[in-house]
């Protein structure tokens, strides 16, 4: 590709883009989780703040900015750097080929959806260099546990992918939306792919239930036990942003990204995403903490054979129609 | 000049290979206190658990010597706060045993009732630290919406929330009048309709079931020799409750049963706490409809002075057997106060339970035993 | 497909299901916050304040005849009396009645002690101050109030 100067100016668009919608959508979440986790529990959440405490968020990423960052006297400096900025760049990135709606996409990619997995794989690393770098044992076995329960997520999120993949026939994300155009929402032709896809975001998530990297009543703060100031608040922004990729795709693969009557393509897609970030606090206001070796068993003994059989149907009756 | 012979022999302890020394606590989320334990694990797996006492130390004995019996009263509410009320009937009965004194009905009728709405708060307060401790934050919360309702009933008649100072030797510090018996009523109408409501949050949630299910199970023969006691010991199948087997106050009067569970694990202490508040509110409701006229104090002199002699008075606490023994030379000041807390010799099964669990479970166990740290290091 | 694996996830489920409810119908509900400040809370009649002198209603002084009996009750220390008879006058009054309030419990035991009942509760609970020494030593004989309720109030 030549560099020329509109593609100059379009990566400088897309780098804009994306960290407006990063930026946004912590700030939104951050809000919205505390007021679905208050009204869940009796209280209100913030109320203070701007109208309906929508600014708190805000006031909070001041507050976090000018605070000082306390580096431990023995952890290693470099990775305990760079372990909130390689949680938070490939979510950034991932986020590129995510489209809106048909035109509202920063670049199109044919392999878009594998570039999103293997991104999504990163934000593991960044939490054991930050479980590794800080040279605390609650931060040492947080990420040792989110490197564990790695592969028993991943592969059945990745069964969950593949009959969307099938039906679609394509790994552009949006050619998967325009095929789902066409015919239903793949989550009517694949309501257990869709099911099970959603419980592996959240352990994709690190979200509670499944959240054992962090668990606060056992390890302190897990991974990020040792990071304050701003640094801390970039790990936040990653799992918000994570959680918002991970709800992104979901949409566009089980409910048809941007598709939806009267409403313009962009805000039924954002309509989808929160709903799924909703389900995703609903699930971490009501559950208690599951053990980690009950999710591995979950993972390999009732996410892997589902999703597995669930494919091989598919495959299964696509072959013979 | 406090070392070698009485130091502490764990920081001396060969650490093998593979193995990782975590220091779980002082400050710690998942010890409601300043506990401290000493985790030696491989890997998540714990392979022993030393709990380290004493941070919250007050001299609780020591400062009753120096203290006249009124005087030492507001201490009791000091060491189990959330069994404030329990500590203040121990200490009382105990000294109207001692003295003779008489109790007019009424006032043990309002103690009953007080005892058991802060029974109910304590094991509402245990409902949601022992669910955080679970990583569930609402149903703490839950929880805690119910649990202020019985403050402020509590706060109209002690008038204090949480460190109540309400008994008094020969009876209760004031008359209660009948918006709080009113308040009482609906407290238990409500909460024989919202309790259902905390079986579908949490009991018969399938990862709350497996949490707890079959986790750090007391086998009924180690009941005793631990010196367990109050829902810990009822979670392994023995009834044993100071209540009904060394009864005092009316409760002999009263109808209720002891609710007790056969499995011994997490699950089995939590099922026991749930159903004491259900038999709590009965003795309420029972409390409420029996309630005499008459006074709430009885002439007691005004300086306390017990014979020379000793004596022992055992309550049940939300927590367990709560002994007080008093060695007084008849003065004014006690001789020797001794506390025989609960907490204290329920946490003394915890390394035993802790052994070979996982880190996770560790704090399931630490939570399900209720320990109020204050009243352990007292 | 064993029947047993299948009837345990969606007993499972279905449990799941049942908290979620829960947490939606809390959702729904209002809450019953009180938003402090704009809102209070009602105190109870017996809410237990710091303590505070109560006035003689024919004279307009302190009820108080600095007996000491408060200051011998208290399990903590914290009331210091000092009083003197004025000529011409039977009863004692006191010339300092200082609290230290960071010493205090709210037992409430010098209130009942008090022969005059020159003792009650203030109904502050929301104690400020700059610093340290308002606390530790309150003097409750100005204006028989607690200089604190006034600087509370005049913030």
């Amino acid at each position: 590709m030549m560099i020329t100067e509109i593609s100059i100016l379009r990566t400088l668009l897309t780098i804009a883009g994306i960290t407006l919608v990063v930026g946004i959508n912590a700030v939104f979440v951050v809000w919205l989780e505390r007021k679905v986790a208050g009204h869940m529990q009796f209280r209100l959440g913030p109320t203070e703040v701007g109208p309906f405490g929508l600014l708190q968020t805000v006031a909070d990423g001041l507050k976090l900015l000018s605070k000082q960052i306390i580096f431990p006297s023995s952890a290693d400096t470099p990775i305990f750097i760079l372990a909130p900025i390689i949680c938070l760049i490939p979510v950034f990135v991932a986020l590129v080929p995510v489209p809106f709606s048909k035109t509202l996409q920063a670049h199109e990619l044919d392999i878009g959806l594998l570039l999103v997995i293997a991104l999504g794989l990163l934000n593991t690393l960044g939490i054991l260099l930050a479980g590794w770098g800080c040279d605390n044992k609650y931060a040492l076995l947080g990420a040792s546990r989110a490197v564990a329960q790695i592969l028993a997520y991943k592969i059945p999120l990745l069964l969950c992918i593949l009959p969307v993949i099938l039906l679609a026939g394509t790994f552009s994300l949006r050619e998967i939306v325009v095929a789902q155009q066409e015919s239903m929402w793949f989550a009517f032709y694949q309501p257990v792919a869709f099911f099970m896809y959603l419980i592996a975001i959240t352990m994709e998530t690190n979200r509670s239930p499944f959240d054992f990297a962090e668990a606060e009543s056992e390890l302190v703060a897990g991974f990020h036990t040792e990071y304050s100031g701003m640094m801390f608040s970039l790990f936040f922004l990653a799992e918000y942003t994570y959680m918002f990729l991970a709800s992104a795709i979901a949409s566009i693969l089980f409910l048809g990204g941007w598709l939806g009557p009267i409403l313009p393509g962009p805000i039924w897609m954002l309509l989808k995403i929160y709903f799924f970030l909703f389900l995703m606090m609903w699930f971490r206001w009501t559950f208690p903490r599951v053990r980690v070796d009950q999710m591995l068993t979950f993972g390999w003994k009732i996410l892997l054979p589902i999703s597995l059989l669930n494919f091989l149907i598919t495959a299964g009756v696509m072959a013979v129609l | 000049m406090f070392e070698s012979e009485t130091a502490p022999t764990y920081h001396l302890e060969t650490v093998e290979d593979n193995q990782f020394v975590l220091n779980l606590g002082p400050q710690h989320p998942g010890t409601h206190g300043v506990l401290r334990v000493v985790l030696h694990m491989d890997g998540e797996y714990i392979l022993t658990a030393d709990p380290v006492l004493g941070y919250g130390h007050r001299m609780q004995e020591k400062i009753a010597e120096t203290m006249t019996y009124t005087q030492v009263l507001p201490y009791m509410a000091r060491m189990d706060y959330l069994g404030a009320l329990s500590y203040n009937q121990a200490w009382v009965c105990l000294i109207e045993k001692m003295c003779g004194l008489e109790v007019p009905r009424r006032a043990e009728y309002i103690r009953v009732l007080c005892v058991e709405l802060n029974r109910i708060a304590s094991h509402f307060l245990w409902f949601g630290a022992f669910l955080l401790d679970l990583g569930a934050f609402t149903p703490f919360l839950h929880a805690f919406a119910d649990r202020e309702k019985i403050l402020d009933l509590l706060e109209s008649v002690t008038g204090s929330r949480l460190t109540h100072c309400y008994f008094r030797f020969g009876g209760v510090g004031a008359d209660v009048d009948d918006d709080f018996f009113a308040g009482a009523q609906a407290f238990v109408d409500h909460m024989r309709q919202h309790l259902p409501t905390y079986h579908s949050l949490v009991t018969g949630n399938v990862i709350f079931q497996e949490r707890t299910k079959d986790v750090g199970v007391i086998l009924p023969f180690e009941t005793w020799g631990y010196g367990l006691s109050g829902p810990v010991l009822r979670g392994s199948g023995k009834q044993y409750d100071v209540r009904r087997s060394e009864p005092y106050s009316i409760y002999p009067e009263l109808d209720f049963k002891i609710p007790v569970e056969q499995s011994g694990d997490c699950l089995a202490r939590y099922l026991v706490r749930l159903r004491e508040i259900e038999e709590s509110l009965n003795i309420i409701e029972q409390a409420v409809a029996g309630m005499p006229d008459g006074p709430v104090r009885s002439k007691v002199p005004k300086i306390i002075k017990p014979p020379e002699g000793e004596a022992a008075m055992a309550v049940e606490t939300p927590r367990g057997e709560l002994m007080i023994y008093l060695v007084s030379d008849g003065t004014k000041v006690p001789y020797r106060v001794k506390y025989r807390v609960p907490s204290f010799a329920n946490l003394s099964i915890f390394s035993h339970l802790a052994r070979g669990q996982l880190l996770a479970d560790v704090l399931a166990i630490l939570g399900s035993l209720d320990m109020v740290i204050p009243e352990v290091d007292r | 497909m064993n029947w047993s694996y299948a009837q345990n996830i969606i007993t499972g489920l279905v449990s799941l299901v049942k908290g979620m409810q829960v947490t939606m119908t809390t959702m729904l509900t209002p809450s019953p916050t009180v938003e402090w400040p704009s809102e209070t809370a009602p105190l109870p009649p017996r809410f237990r304040g710091h303590i505070m002198l109560v006035a003689d209603e024919s004279t307009g002084f302190a009820r108080c005849i600095a007996c000491g009996a408060c200051s011998r009750a208290c399990p903590s220390n914290c009331i210091q009396v000092i009083g003197e008879k004025p000529e011409g006058v039977k009863k004692k009054s006191p010339t300092l009645f200082q609290l230290d309030f960071t010493k205090c419990s709210l037992c409430g035991l010098c209130v009942e002690s008090c022969p005059v009942a020159a003792l009650a509760y203030s109904r502050d609970y929301a104690l400020a101050g700059p610093d340290r020494q308002v606390y530790s030593s309150m003097d409750l004989l100005t204006g028989f109030a607690s200089p604190l309720t006034e600087q509370c109030h005049e913030l």
